[in-house]
């Protein structure tokens, strides 16, 4: 009867209630997406890198080494011996080994020098491999392999020539222009940094610096071409970092204390796994600060929607009398209040899910497209349901108020209301 | 009901009933009155007088805390505010002046209202049905929003609430104020005949002296407070 009442009441204000139900709608949505945005970004940032048990560089904090290695971020304090590394390598733990060898860019876009075991055992979500879009890996020394983004944004085909910059910035002054290198290959997309990568092997990056001294470009007519430098021992000196896959998990720890208290030179093993969490955690108070600000927008829509109730009580004064006339309780009047409310607000929810989930397919392509970013149109995460029962609960909470009040008059005013 | 099978219950009684605000003098000072099964009694009061004060304490919206109020044998004092609400629901017909009806509501659910709060009405729907075409509402009206309908049809309905549980005691509160003279007649003789077929006290109060001739049995506010007797 209640329910019939509510409903009947609601319909006779659709218009008021229309717009109350899409305010709502939006901020739920809002709430909705920020949550499900987060879940979606955290998953994505901790699954940029798997199966890779430790990442080795110079001496540096672990977020340091996590950033320049994985998120191409920042810069290495130091290199490392390729000596080293090989020594490393013969270590009866490791299983597989990628050495990175970073510092050039290209049109903003970071060039890793590595070898074919990058594409080989470079593993990022739930363990997939790196996958070829187009062409091959690189096999010769001026050869390269792009990340999607890159290729994409910069409009490159396979067969075309780039030019690699010294440094990192999008504008460098020192360009090795003397050494094209060739696009072999054009990788699938994955939503990690490895899409703005451009992947060269790590002869090339000696060979274009071959006659380099001291940081500083080889004097006009000292070059050496790029044809002189393939007949030159391309064997690097040094890399910057190596990933490590230990054949046993169980070792890894032991690996690292090992690595952490190398002799030849001061070493950084971390545990790709650990220093994510701890890069997320220091991300996440934005996020809880996103979330935090759209809890607000939601409590500012609620107290709007409350004082729109409070404002239109005095109209239903009359309806509330003749609902005691005919011998509801008093709770009534604050039962069918709160119902109402009640009603709006799973209403909204259910159109904020639809408009969610409408929208996330709608742009599913674009985001993929255009910013590497694999959202999933699923926006129920496990504690969605919680955070919609605080919604519900709040507007509850918040409704009492106008609730109330048309239950306090409701008992001191009686049945006959002077209007 | 219990007033239909013994008579020798009065269908309302009133026990030295004192009502008065907060911090202020007694606005009614009832010393007994007493009306039999089926007696339609007509109140005569000024505005300010205490009517609807009386109305709202026979309809057990505010509670009696000196004195007492009978209906059909059942003291209201001793109930508590929920139990008020029952009784209300199930022998107290109230029809107010005027807005008798929820607008969003049909004229048939409006009817049917009482029948969600009330005990259990035998037969509500067809009761309901009869009701309203004794009242001269054709049967094409009754599934329209209450709004729709002129204020004459409206208090029609009301009507047809009032009497949905067949109530022991009628409550009228200037039923007839905003209808001419013509529907006013027609109303009052509705009203009473309806409510004299179902065997309900009927209490009418007014301002308006001209009601009066409907009414064997009349009393001013003064009269009640001095414990006159309708006869």
């Amino acid at each position: 009867m209640l329910m019939q009442l509510a409903r009947a009441s609601l319909w006779n204000r659709k218009g008021t209630v229309l717009m109350t139900v899409i305010s709502l709608t939006i901020s739920i949505a809002l709430l909705l997406g920020i949550d499900h945005i987060r879940h979606e970004a955290k998953s994505s940032f901790t699954s940029t890198v798997s199966g890779t048990d430790l990442i080795v560089g110079a001496r540096s904090s672990q977020l340091n080494l996590l950033l320049y290695s994985v998120f191409r971020i920042g810069n290495a304090t130091n290199n490392i011996g390729w000596q080293n590394y090989q020594q490393v390598k013969t270590h009866p733990q490791v299983a597989w080994s990628i050495p990175l060898s970073l510092g050039d860019s290209h049109r903003g876009y970071r060039v890793i020098g590595t070898n074919e075991d990058y594409f080989k055992f470079y593993q990022y979500g739930e363990k997939q491999p790196l996958k070829l879009a187009q062409g091959k890996v690189f096999a010769g020394v001026y050869q390269a392999v792009l990340g999607s983004v890159v290729a994409q944004k910069l409009g490159y085909q396979l067969g075309e020539q780039i030019i690699l910059s010294h440094g990192v910035g999008s504008i460098s002054f020192a360009q090795h222009k003397d050494k094209p290198f060739e696009v072999v290959g054009i990788l699938a997309p994955t939503g990690t940094p490895v899409d703005q990568s451009v992947h060269i092997p790590l002869e090339g990056i000696e060979a274009i610096h071959l006659g380099w001294q001291g940081g500083g470009m080889p004097a006009p007519g000292k070059g050496i071409s790029a044809e002189q430098s393939l007949a030159m021992d391309l064997e690097p000196k040094v890399i910057t970092a190596y990933m490590l896959g230990l054949k046993s998990k169980m070792a890894t720890f032991a690996v690292q204390r090992q690595l952490n208290e190398f002799k030849g030179e001061p070493l950084s093993a971390i545990l790709p796994g650990v220093a994510l969490a701890e890069l997320w955690q220091m991300l996440s108070m934005v996020e809880n600060m996103l979330l935090l600000i759209t809890v607000l927008v939601i409590v500012a829509t609620l107290v709007g929607i409350v004082t729109t109730l409070l404002a239109g009580l005095k109209e239903r004064q009359r309806e509330m009398a003749i609902l005691r006339a005919v011998g509801a309780p008093a709770s009534t009047v604050f039962l069918l209040i709160e119902l109402e409310l009640l009603l709006m607000a799973l209403l909204s929810i259910g159109s904020a899910f639809v408009i969610l989930v409408a929208g996330l397919w709608g742009f599913r392509e674009l985001l993929a497209s255009q910013y590497g970013l694999f959202i999933s149109i699923n926006p129920w995460h496990d504690q969605t349901g919680l955070l919609l029962a605080a919604v519900l609960g709040l507007t509850l909470l918040l409704g009492a108020i106008p609730a109330f009040l048309a239950y306090r008059r409701a008992l001191a005013s009686g049945l006959m209301v002077r209007l | 009901m219990s007033a239909h099978t013994d008579l020798k219950i009065p269908a309302l009684e009133l026990k030295s009933l004192v009502f008065s605000w907060p911090g202020q003098a007694a606005l009614l000072d009832i010393p007994q009155l007493k009306l039999e099964q089926g007696q339609h009694l007509f109140i005569y009061g000024s505005s300010g007088s205490g009517k609807t004060t009386l109305l709202n304490l026979l309809a057990g919206i505010y509670p009696c805390k000196y004195g007492d109020i009978l209906i059909a044998g059942q003291s209201m004092a001793e109930l508590s505010a929920a139990k008020r609400d029952q009784l209300r629901a199930s022998s107290i017909g109230v029809v107010f002046q005027q807005l008798n009806l929820i607008p969003y509501l049909s004229v048939l659910q409006n009817v049917l209202l009482v029948s969600a709060f009330a005990k259990k009405i035998p037969q509500a729907e067809q009761r309901a049905r009869y009701l309203l075409q004794k009242l001269g509402l054709e049967q094409q009206l009754w599934q329209a929003p209450a709004n729709q309908l002129s204020v004459g049809q409206q208090q029609r309905v009301a009507i047809a609430r009032a009497l949905l549980s067949q109530p022991a005691l009628l409550i009228a509160d200037e039923p007839t104020s905003a209808l001419d003279h013509k529907h006013r007649d027609n109303f009052m003789q509705l009203m009473l005949s309806e409510a004299e077929l179902c065997g309900t006290t009927v209490v009418f109060v007014s301002h308006d002296p001209a009601l009066r001739a409907y009414f064997k049995f009349e009393l001013d506010m003064e009269q009640l407070h001095k414990g006159v007797q309708p006869c």
